[in-house]
């Protein structure tokens, strides 16, 4: 089977603007093949690079070396068949939430009534209707989730790029908004790679997870297969037993890398 | 109770407004004391109208902006002066805004044009009156060209400033979502630039007016700095506060209609909320 998602031999090392000497390399070697309708969370300690690694496979950044090669075909510019979740605010403030959820619609020319249409039906979709004519700083922070959730989604885009989307949120909405993402999800089976620094969340969504190193020079040091049955709910699943028993295999792999990555917090 | 609610924030509004009132009143009133040869003794000066001369008289100015309106005769010079200072104000604007997003997109224009940018701005800009005398004429387009000096690097520096700002998140969401450089333009630099834009519009009407007036006052046949000008010459104190005040008035109502733009255009802002207090 091809991968719909292939980050081949990646490095990414970046240059200090003020001196060319100082370089920073934040991910090395890696590589990383998303299947088709397979959600990969990818968890490591916090400046391990894990956002770098995801706007190389959103072609929003270029890597220094290696391939991504999207359906097949190497990548070149923004991957147009990804949809990208960011972990900060990102929607346009100056848009109310319709507009929001239709922008990419607007962008690709789909005409303006249709195109409103399928914006309520998303709104509707993601619990929001009636919340249309509000702008973004207007609405809570897990209703702004759920807008950027819808704003990506309108577009069918076949892979979603996910960077702790739902980090800003207390546990209960993260929960909450963890489910609706699996219910999404499990409508249409989309490629997912969910990058996350919690591994409870990447273990409860996932089918696969993988752990990078702590940075500089992050690589992927282990890769798990989590085969807890589906449909789960992400509150009640982190109590089973098989969970604690694959979130301790995984802890054990990741522990020495979250000292690693903490030691060097400390030093800087 | 929702009525008795919005009957206290309006009375909150009006007691505001009676302060500011009481304000105005209360130094018109200590003008006008200190000023009138027969209330008091003089205090400082060695006349009892030597006060009146350097200061005027509130009276004296009311009157005097009374009969140019009854007379009609402040028509002809007020409408100039807005007309100049409408036209620097649309003209600097829209060239600001335009080069601000310009430069602001192009690294290396805007890399080469830096320091002739700073140096422009830097320069004291009134003293190019006179070149704009000699190019334009006396007329009202050497005014609109001073002032479009003055209007444009406020705003310019602001649309750039602005620019330069936008959250990279949204512009790599927009660019997610498909954005054609075009319509990251319009859709993402342009609206983001607009809140620093209004900003310098509040401060860019003092200037337009700036720019009109000191036109006129350096050399010109029409216009309220005309008025003014022309009444220092006769030590006329009273037409000269009744300039001011006629000017301070537009340009209050100029920067009100700015105000009111920007309250209809910036629906989308944030605006600090007070709590109720009951």
């Amino acid at each position: 089977m091809t991968p719909v998602l292939a980050l081949e031999r990646i490095s990414c090392t970046f240059l200090s603007r003020d001196d060319a000497s100082e370089r920073y390399t934040a991910v090395d070697d890696t590589t990383l093949l998303i299947g088709e309708g397979e959600f990969v969370s990818v968890v490591g300690p916090t400046g391990c690079g894990k956002t770098t690694l995801l706007n190389v496979a959103a072609g929003l950044l270029k890597p220094s070396t290696g391939t991504v090669t999207v359906l097949g075909r190497s990548l070149g510019g923004i991957n147009t068949r990804a949809g990208y979740m960011f972990q900060t605010e990102a929607l346009m403030p100056w848009r109310n939430t319709l507009e929001n959820v239709v922008a990419g619609l607007e962008f690709r020319g789909v005409a303006r009534e249709e195109a409103l249409e399928r914006g309520d039906a998303w709104l509707k979709r993601v619990g929001l209707s009636g919340f249309g004519k509000r702008y973004p700083h207007q609405l809570s922070g897990g209703m702004r989730k759920r807008v950027a959730l819808a704003q990506m989604l309108i577009l069918n885009p076949q892979i979603l790029l996910m960077d702790e989307p739902f980090s800003a949120l207390d546990v209960q909405t993260r929960q909450l908004m963890e489910n609706e993402l699996l219910e999404l999800w499990s409508a249409d089976r989309k490629s997912v790679v969910f990058i996350t620094h919690d591994l409870e969340e990447a273990i409860s969504l996932s089918d696969r997870v993988v752990v990078l190193s702590a940075g500089p020079a992050s690589h992927p040091i282990g890769d798990f297969a989590i085969d807890l049955p589906r449909p789960r709910d992400v509150a009640e699943i982190r109590l089973t037993p098989h969970f604690i028993e694959i979130h301790a295999k995984i802890w054990r792999a990741m522990k020495e890398e979250v000292l690693k990555g903490y030691a060097q917090q400390q030093k800087q | 109770m929702p009525n008795s609610r919005s009957n206290r924030a309006r009375s909150g509004r009006l007691r505001l407004r009676a302060l500011q009132v009481l304000v105005l009143v209360l130094l018109v009133v200590i003008w006008h004391v200190l000023t009138s040869p027969t209330l008091l003794p003089p205090i400082y000066f060695a006349e009892a109208n030597q006060a009146a001369f350097f200061f005027g008289e509130p009276v004296k100015v009311f009157a005097r902006l009374w009969q140019w309106f009854v007379s009609g005769e402040i028509y002809e010079h007020l409408w100039v002066t807005l007309v100049e200072t409408l036209l620097a104000f649309l003209i600097g604007t829209v060239s600001g805004v335009v080069i601000g997003l310009w430069l602001a997109l192009s690294p290396t224009a805007s890399a080469v044009l830096d320091p002739y940018i700073k140096a422009v701005n830097a320069m004291p800009r009134v003293i190019l009156a006179p070149i704009f005398f000699v190019w334009f004429g006396l007329g009202i387009a050497s005014k609109v060209a001073l002032g479009v000096t003055l209007v444009f690097f406020i705003v310019f520096f602001n649309v750039y400033q602005g620019v330069r700002e936008v959250s990279p998140v949204v512009l790599a969401n927009a660019r997610m979502l498909g954005a054609s450089p075009r319509q990251l333009l319009r859709h993402v630099y342009v609206p983001s630039a607009m809140s620093w834009v209004f900003a310098s519009l509040h401060n860019s009407v003092g200037l337009a007016f700036v720019g009109a007036v000191v036109g006129e006052y350096l050399g010109s046949a029409k216009g309220v700095g005309y008025l003014i000008h022309q009444a220092e010459g006769f030590f006329d104190m009273n037409t000269v506060v009744a300039g001011i005040v006629l000017l301070t008035a537009f340009a209050l109502l100029l920067d009100w209609a700015v105000g009111l733009a920007e309250r209809r255009l910036m629906v989308w802002q944030p605006r600090s909320i007070e709590t109720e207090r009951t």
